[in-house]
């Protein structure tokens, strides 16, 4: 077992709680920068992706859980990211660094705009809101078809920074470096995010808005600030999804994207950092896992290799009823279980991690 | 100058009048407790106070201010803290985090800051934390400190509800049932606890409770409530002793029987 | 002439709305989980029935079928709460929410493996047959749905004020914990409410089929009944059918009046403005919570 003896407050402000958690993290942060010598092209895209989902996926976390705020229409914001990174470098010639995070700014300014007047929805009712406006952002992009482009969608160009551009296909390892980059700076706003005061606020309306409003939490303000914050970091992966697929249309950011969202932070962990990063793993490598074992399976001559249409979301969708049903925090949820189960070693008991007994909280009171 | 004011306060939620013209004053580092049967209004009264509720008429002023032109959110800025009847802290955070939301009307910096973690702000988060620590101190929560809400026995929790509302550092602390629920030994420590806040600390307390053994024991004045109105004010032995205070509790033949 | 065709299919299709949107509200109210899958399962129903029916399935008469699909989708709604939604009942509203996604997914990946995704139409007695009152030409579907409606609503109210299982279930909605005390098998009935909805998404499955053709992603309908459902005001079974009729008597009058492209946003446009200026529902069903 391990015992940390703090002697200062800073201890418990620091990004890191104590030397083995540095050591972690060093190794990792070594592995993602060696990535690009260790694996296939085709598979450095996959994990780039990955980190463009898993920004994404925080994007929503801060929302959800953090916030405890739902939202079905997320995807509404990667298409504001995404359409406005484009044209904010087409028509405005402006350049990527500018652009980029001009497209996180405007994404996040529509957030807290549509939240002054749907954040006082409360449980289902913000639940269709959002889900509404998802639904809405997809027929706006058709209508407003002089900027979108409409049905016949938009191209995205390669990235520019300063003269170097970064495609996919020619220069992978590079746009793997900038978009790591990117990640872990948003990363490490979450982690202050968490830390400061503004967190607890938002942790405070998650769990009782009126005990929140007596602290002097101003309900309304951080709620929007939330769903500003939330858009933002959704817009930035809406941008980066923008020009890693070069071209996307209407079609692209619909309310089964946004479901695909909700879902992929659901299986990661809600609430948690980790939880983004798992999700978008799961979410992006599993189409890739399903077609190796078909390839496997074929070879094998078990099953002819017929494609089923809709697999990947079947199978997307079992895992998640599976951990509804038996880990509702995810992996995230049952990593910190398997830790603390050696950490504890052999100390660790079964019921530790028992479940209260839970009835029915209404919601239908405010 | 009174620290609050109540006068002729009314609300009513359709035909039911919950709290009818009530006035009273807290003077500065008293203790006043409000009693009275279930129903009597006194909740009523608080979530008035904190703004929760509109009231139809009346008028509640703060320190000489017009408390009712503050919105429910800036009540705590102004320097009341409360806690509720039936426990309402975040669940999902530790006793830690609970009790630094407390500080929340004492942040100083945009979120901007926030952040980007500006040295101030990890300066500011050390007050906060030195402030909390001092709570945790006073109320012997140190072996809850990183415990899950969730997991915690009613007692403690009733507890760190108190703490969250005293790191706020209110000048007028609103306490809501404290003792309800609680084991004997612990409202002996509650009591202990209200004389200290109004000793060391020189806040206010103004409290709704039933166990009249500590209301006597802290209470400088005590207001009786029925069906919404005042029957009785004066100290804890004068409002118990009080006629219509017998009537509200035991009905209105109680007091031959007892003759 | 032209309006009152208009108004009448409106008002077909919005009974299909409404019937889903039931289905919904039911569920909430009795256990305050909201089942995405409605949709889905009145996909379901309908390609059942399809499949009993239709002469290049298993060609068995028509309403004998129907009342078999219904029978199956009674079980498959009981079985649904019983194995599942049983096991994350007082979670957080959003994980049920999403849990029901999820099994909406799984029946639209089970309904596309077994029947594809062509879209298919039933074989109804009621389909293509017009009648002509005062001059206007009627589908006598859009009839049938209108008339099954009023008989389905009128069954659940009679059900719910009048049986003692109707009054357990509004016992066990309004105060879970109470009710078990009393003697209220809460857990039962739930899975029976769940089963009801299951029976009322046949149906709507039954009569949107015969007005339409179907295919797995039929129940993304479901979205729309939802919208319907909330403009109501979620929680209230007036309010569900109430919804489901404004949203389908908006629809067909948007595509013909109003610019084109924005008759399919129409209803989602009205969801939005109701949420402003009414955020629970035209018929309101929440309270103030006590502190």
């Amino acid at each position: 077992m391990r015992f940390v003896f703090k002697t200062h407050y800073d201890q418990d402000l620091g990004l890191f709680k104590h030397t083995q958690h540095r050591v972690c993290y060093a190794l990792l942060g070594a592995i993602m920068v060696a990535l690009p010598w260790l694996i296939s092209d085709y598979l450095l895209g996959e994990f780039t992706l990955v980190l463009i989902w898993s920004i994404a996926g925080m994007g929503l976390m801060i929302l959800i859980g953090q916030t405890g705020q739902a939202s079905l229409g997320h995807a509404a914001f990667l298409a504001i990211g995404a359409y406005s990174v484009v044209l904010l470098q087409e028509r405005a010639g402006l350049p990527f660094l500018l652009a980029f995070p001009l497209a996180g700014l405007i994404s996040g300014v529509c957030g807290a705009l549509i939240a002054r007047p749907i954040a006082k929805l409360h449980g289902v009712y913000l639940a269709i809101a959002t889900l509404a406006l998802g639904i809405l952002v997809e027929d706006i992009i058709v209508i407003a078809e002089a900027w979108t482009g409409g049905v016949g969608g938009l191209f995205a160009p390669d990235i520019d920074i300063f003269g170097h551009t970064f495609n996919k296909y020619i220069n992978p390892a590079d746009l793997y470096f900038l978009i790591l980059g990117i990640t872990v700076v948003l990363v490490l706003l979450y982690k202050n995010l968490l830390r400061s005061p503004l967190g607890r606020a938002f942790a405070a309306i998650r769990d009782s808005e009126v005990s929140a409003q007596a602290m002097g939490v101003e309900i309304a303000k951080t709620k929007s600030l939330s769903f500003a914050l939330s858009a933002a970091y959704t817009g930035l992966a809406g941008a980066l999804l923008g020009h890693f697929t070069g071209i996307f249309n209407n079609e692209t950011f619909t309310i089964i994207m946004s479901i695909n969202m909700l879902m992929m932070i659901v299986i990661g962990g809600v609430g948690s950092i980790h939880g983004a990063f798992f999700g978008a793993a799961v979410f992006v490598l599993l189409p890739t896992i399903i077609a190796f074992a078909r390839d496997g399976l074929a070879t094998l001559g078990l099953g002819n290799a017929v494609v089923i249409p809709g697999i990947e979301a079947g199978i997307f969708a079992a895992i998640l009823i599976a951990f509804l049903l038996f880990e509702p925090l995810g992996i995230y949820g049952r990593w910190v279980k398997i830790r603390t189960w050696f950490e504890l070693f052999p100390l660790a008991r079964r019921d530790m991690f028992k479940r209260n007994q839970s009835f029915l909280k209404t919601e239908r009171t405010r | 100058m009174s620290l609050l004011e109540v006068s002729d306060l009314t609300i009513r939620f359709g035909g039911l009048v919950a709290v009818d013209s009530v006035s009273f004053t807290v003077e500065p580092g008293e203790t006043f407790a409000l009693v009275g049967p279930n129903g009597a209004g006194k909740s009523t009264l608080f979530n008035l106070i904190s703004r929760i509720y509109e009231p139809s008429s009346g008028s509640i002023r703060f320190k000489g201010e017009d408390l009712l032109t503050a919105h429910a959110d800036q009540v705590a800025g102004l320097g009341i803290a409360r806690t509720f009847q039936n426990i309402e802290l975040f669940e999902h955070a530790s006793v830690l985090q609970n009790l630094l939301v407390g500080r929340h009307t004492h942040r100083q910096y945009s979120f901007l800051s926030e952040l980007l973690f500006l040295p101030r702000v990890r300066e500011q988060e050390r007050e906060n934390r030195k402030a909390v620590e001092n709570v945790i101190d006073f109320l012997d929560l140190q072996p809850y400190r990183n415990s899950l809400i969730a997991g915690l026995p009613y007692g403690v929790r009733k507890v760190v509800e108190m703490g969250r509302a005293l790191a706020l550092s209110p000048t007028l602390l609103l306490l809501d049932e404290p003792a309800s629920g609680l084991s004997v030994e612990e409202t002996n420590d509650v009591a202990f606890w209200i004389e200290d806040m109004k000793k060391l600390m020189g806040i206010t307390v103004l409290m709704v409770e039933h166990d009249m053994s500590l209301v006597s024991a802290v209470s400088d004045r005590v207001l009786a409530l029925a069906d919404g109105k005042t029957i009785a004010v004066g100290s804890a032995k004068e409002v118990q002793s009080h006629p219509a205070v017998i009537e509200a509790y035991l009905g209105p033949d109680s007091l031959e029987v007892e003759a | 002439m032209d309006f009152a065709q208009l108004l009448i299919s409106g008002l077909a299709n919005g009974c299909v709305y409404g019937l889903i949107a039931l289905g919904f509200v039911l569920i909430y109210k009795a256990t305050e989980a909201i089942n995405f899958a409605q949709g889905d399962m009145m996909m379901l129903g309908a390609f059942i029935t399809l499949a009993l029916t239709n002469d290049n399935h298993m060609g068995l008469p028509f309403i004998p079928s129907v009342l078999i699909a219904i029978a199956v989708m009674a079980v498959f709604g009981y079985l649904l709460d019983a194995l599942m939604l049983r096991h994350v009942f007082g979670q957080p509203q959003i994980a049920v929410v999403i849990l029901t996604i999820a099994i909406g997914y799984i029946i639209r990946f089970g309904a596309g493996l077994i029947w594809g995704h062509e879209p298919q139409s039933l074989h109804s007695p009621l389909a293509g047959q017009d009648i002509t009152i005062a001059g206007i030409a009627l589908g006598l579907d859009e009839i049938a749905v209108i008339i099954v409606t009023i008989l389905l609503t009128g069954f659940l109210y009679g059900f719910f004020a009048h049986t003692r299982t109707g009054i357990a279930i509004q016992a066990a909605s309004q105060n879970q914990l109470a009710a078990y005390y009393m003697g209220v098998p809460v857990r039962r009935v739930y899975s029976l409410v769940w089963g009801l909805s299951g029976v009322v998404a046949a149906i709507a499955g039954v009569l949107f089929a015969s007005k339409g053709s179907i295919d797995p992603n039929t129940g993304l309908l479901g979205i729309k009944a939802f919208a319907a459902a909330v403009i109501g005001g979620f929680g209230s079974l007036p309010g569900a059918l109430l919804g489901g009729l404004i949203v389908g008597v908006i629809e067909p009058f948007a595509s013909r009046y109003g610019p084109s492209g924005y008759a399919q946003i129409a209803p989602y446009l009205l969801l939005v403005l109701v949420l402003v200026f009414r955020p629970h529902g035209l018929l309101p069903q929440v309270q103030q919570k006590k502190v």
